[in-house]
């Protein structure tokens, strides 16, 4: 670990190696936290399947790219897919526990994700893949930093898909109707709003948001069934980091994410990723404890 | 007076059961006694989700840490832990029968009291999460602890460590594992069962229904809820230290630490017996366990799916549980007395 300690400090390149693919990959994490952070904002619930969606739009790359068609075009097929797959998945299961105690949305949440994962497994096995997209590296400082062209381009997809849906959110009708659900669903109700269909429309397109992040991880990283806890983790942490309904602060709290895995996994050692992405979990609801009694003792 | 007769047969009943199961069918004694081992935690998930209403996701964590740490003081008695480790059973462990006993012994008390510790410390971070931060923050520390354990070689890492072989013949090994799970559970039950009869039970009773109400009345809520998350803890550790040497191979992410599995398992059972009563985990464990077994049979491969599938289904469809469907069908005979009026009153909707 010191070794590695010594080697960032004398070689600064790869410093710079690692800030690029933690802001890379980080970008992707801002997508499916965005989409948890809607629907927690919107409908309460907190979705332990949201990394299983982003799996699954990973798939639906995979099998883009597996009939011969490059897979940035599966950005939109994956989006259709997922749009369609969430709606389904909020009218068999997730209208039933909206208005239910916190822990039962979680709970099925939960038998949902072991679900997916295991369908998944069965349909698609269970080695780690991913979808080669064919693009050259970029490098830079003397060769001591690679950047694959396919890493920048998701990233630029991720901040455009972020900023067509704030704006999506700000100026739509049906994104008015979403953050009027999100104040206050009564009031909404009574001002007209069907806001059953609000929830279908709002667990849907976090579908499709997950969808595109899927993709691009699919093409970036890797994909595997059981993954998919994983990556719901990191958008809990990143939601309860960023706050709730802050866009820039899920920003954030995404790249910071991604930039903290990328130091932890060259400094501790890969096998030691995961056991980061939970321990910062549990870090971030000590500290959000510790603001709540601040908080608490500053109201007495 | 009649009650009373059928509630002591039903007990006899049931120990009978569990001192003959092993004789009567000699090629399930494994599968009973991991049905044993399934009531215990459905038991101890209930004292915490069902009666106190703190829902956990991570109490598997109790039963992992107490499965490795009665393996560190089997090993750690006679042998250096690290060398017996490294070298993955190249070393030549042979264990008198007394040192496999006192190893074992010392072992599942060290496995309790440990994890009773770790209770009490992690109790201070995750009691202060309330609702779904709860939850949230128990699976993590399960989850961490089971990334963390992987990573740590001087316990095996992530290619585990088998556990000392016992001296003796197969089929009393057997028999010996059996009694423990048979043991732990009956210990469990007849603890609870007395708990939930004092004040103990009540109180807990009462931060589940209103924390802040139950501070106001002068309770002391954070100690209840530190001493019934230990005293899960407690058992949970026990059923590991027993569980551990059972299987004979322990490894942190499938066996010690399987939120999947067993962590959800034990929410499972509680719920489909119904949360919150003394005898519906009792009854989940068993009928769950019977479509665990059955499931595993005949749908291979698709065996998690289904198991998944009844997750939603009993969460979304029925929640309540047998037990709860039960009161609610028959309130009379749990001694509840219905006021028809209140009852309609209850009905009308709020908004």
């Amino acid at each position: 670990m010191f070794d590695n300690l010594l080697l960032l400090v004398q070689t600064p390149a790869l410093n710079v190696q690692l800030v690029l693919d933690g802001l890379f990959i980080g970008a992707t994490y801002v997508l499916a936290a965005y989409g948890m952070a809607l629907v927690w904002g919107v409908m309460n619930i907190k979705n332990l399947a949201q990394g299983d969606f982003v799996m699954l739009g990973g798939y639906v790359a995979l099998m883009v790219a597996k009939a011969g068609i490059h897979p940035i075009f599966a950005l939109p097929i994956a989006m259709i897919v997922l749009f369609v797959y969430g709606w389904v998945v909020y009218r068999l299961i997730i209208c039933r526990v909206v208005d239910r105690d916190l822990f039962t949305s979680l709970l099925v949440t939960f038998g949902l994700a072991i679900v997916m994962a295991q369908a998944m497994n069965l349909a698609f096995g269970s080695e780690v893949q991913s979808a080669r997209s064919g693009f050259g590296t970029w490098t830079l400082l003397n060769d001591l930093v690679t950047i694959p062209q396919v890493r920048v381009l998701a990233f630029v997809i991720a901040i455009l898909l972020a900023a067509l849906l704030t704006a999506f959110m700000k100026r739509s009708r049906i994104g008015q109707a979403i953050r009027a659900t999100a104040q206050d669903a009564r009031a909404a109700r009574v001002m007209g709003i069907d806001t059953d269909r609000v929830y279908a429309f709002t667990f849907a397109l976090n579908g499709a948001i997950c969808g595109a992040a899927g993709v691009l991880i699919a093409m970036i990283w890797v994909i595997q069934p059981f993954l998919g806890i994983t990556h719901t983790i990191r958008s809990i942490v990143i939601v309860t980091a960023g706050g709730l309904g802050s866009l820039p602060g899920v920003i954030l709290a995404g790249l910071g994410l991604g930039l903290a895995e990328q130091y932890s996994g060259f400094l501790l050692g890969a096998n030691l990723q995961q056991a980061t992405v939970v321990g910062l979990l549990v870090l971030v609801l000590v500290w959000r404890q510790i603001e709540h009694a601040r908080y608490r003792e500053a109201v007495q | 007076m009649n009650g009373k007769f059928a509630t002591t047969l039903l007990y006899a009943a049931i120990l009978v059961f569990g001192v003959a199961a092993p004789f009567v069918f000699p090629n399930y004694t494994f599968q009973v006694a991991v049905l044993w081992v399934m009531i215990l935690f459905a038991l101890t998930w209930d004292m915490l989700g069902g009666q106190m209403g703190y829902n956990s996701l991570g109490n598997v964590f109790f039963f992992g840490a107490g499965m490795y740490i009665c393996a560190l003081v089997q090993i750690g008695l006679y042998y250096n832990v690290g060398e017996y480790t490294a070298s993955s059973g190249a070393i030549k462990v042979d264990f008198t029968m007394q040192q496999y006993v006192t190893g074992l012994g010392l072992g599942i008390v060290a496995a309790g009291i440990g994890s009773a510790l770790l209770a009490v410390l992690f109790g201070r971070i995750v009691f202060g999460l309330r609702g779904s931060y709860f939850a949230i923050g128990t699976l993590g520390v399960a989850l961490a602890a089971g990334e963390l354990t992987g990573a740590w070689d001087y316990v095996g890492g992530g290619g585990g460590i088998s556990l000392p072989v016992f001296p003796g013949a197969p089929e009393d090994r057997t028999l010996l594992y059996y009694s423990l799970c048979f043991v732990a559970t009956v210990a469990t039950f007849a603890l609870l069962r007395w708990l939930y009869s004092t004040r103990f039970g009540l109180a807990i009773n009462a931060i589940r229904d209103d924390e802040v109400k139950a501070e106001a009345m002068g309770l002391h809520t954070g100690r209840y809820k530190t001493v019934a998350w230990s005293i899960a803890a407690f058992f949970l550790g026990i059923s590991g230290a027993i569980f551990g040497n059972m299987t004979g191979f322990i490894e942190p992410l499938e066996v010690a630490f399987p939120v999947t599995t067993f962590g959800i398992f034990m929410v499972l059972m509680a719920l489909l017996g119904g949360k919150g009563t003394l005898w519906g985990p009792v009854i989940g464990a068993v009928l769950f366990d019977v479509i665990k077994e059955v499931t595993w049979t005949y749908l291979l491969g698709w065996q998690w799916i289904a198991l998944g599938a009844l997750i939603i289904v009993n969460v979304v469809f029925f929640q309540q549980g047998i037990m709860g469907w039960a009161k609610e069908k028959w309130p009379e005979r749990f001694g509840i007395k219905v006021d028809r009026g209140s009852a309609v009153l209850r009905e009308e909707p709020v908004s």
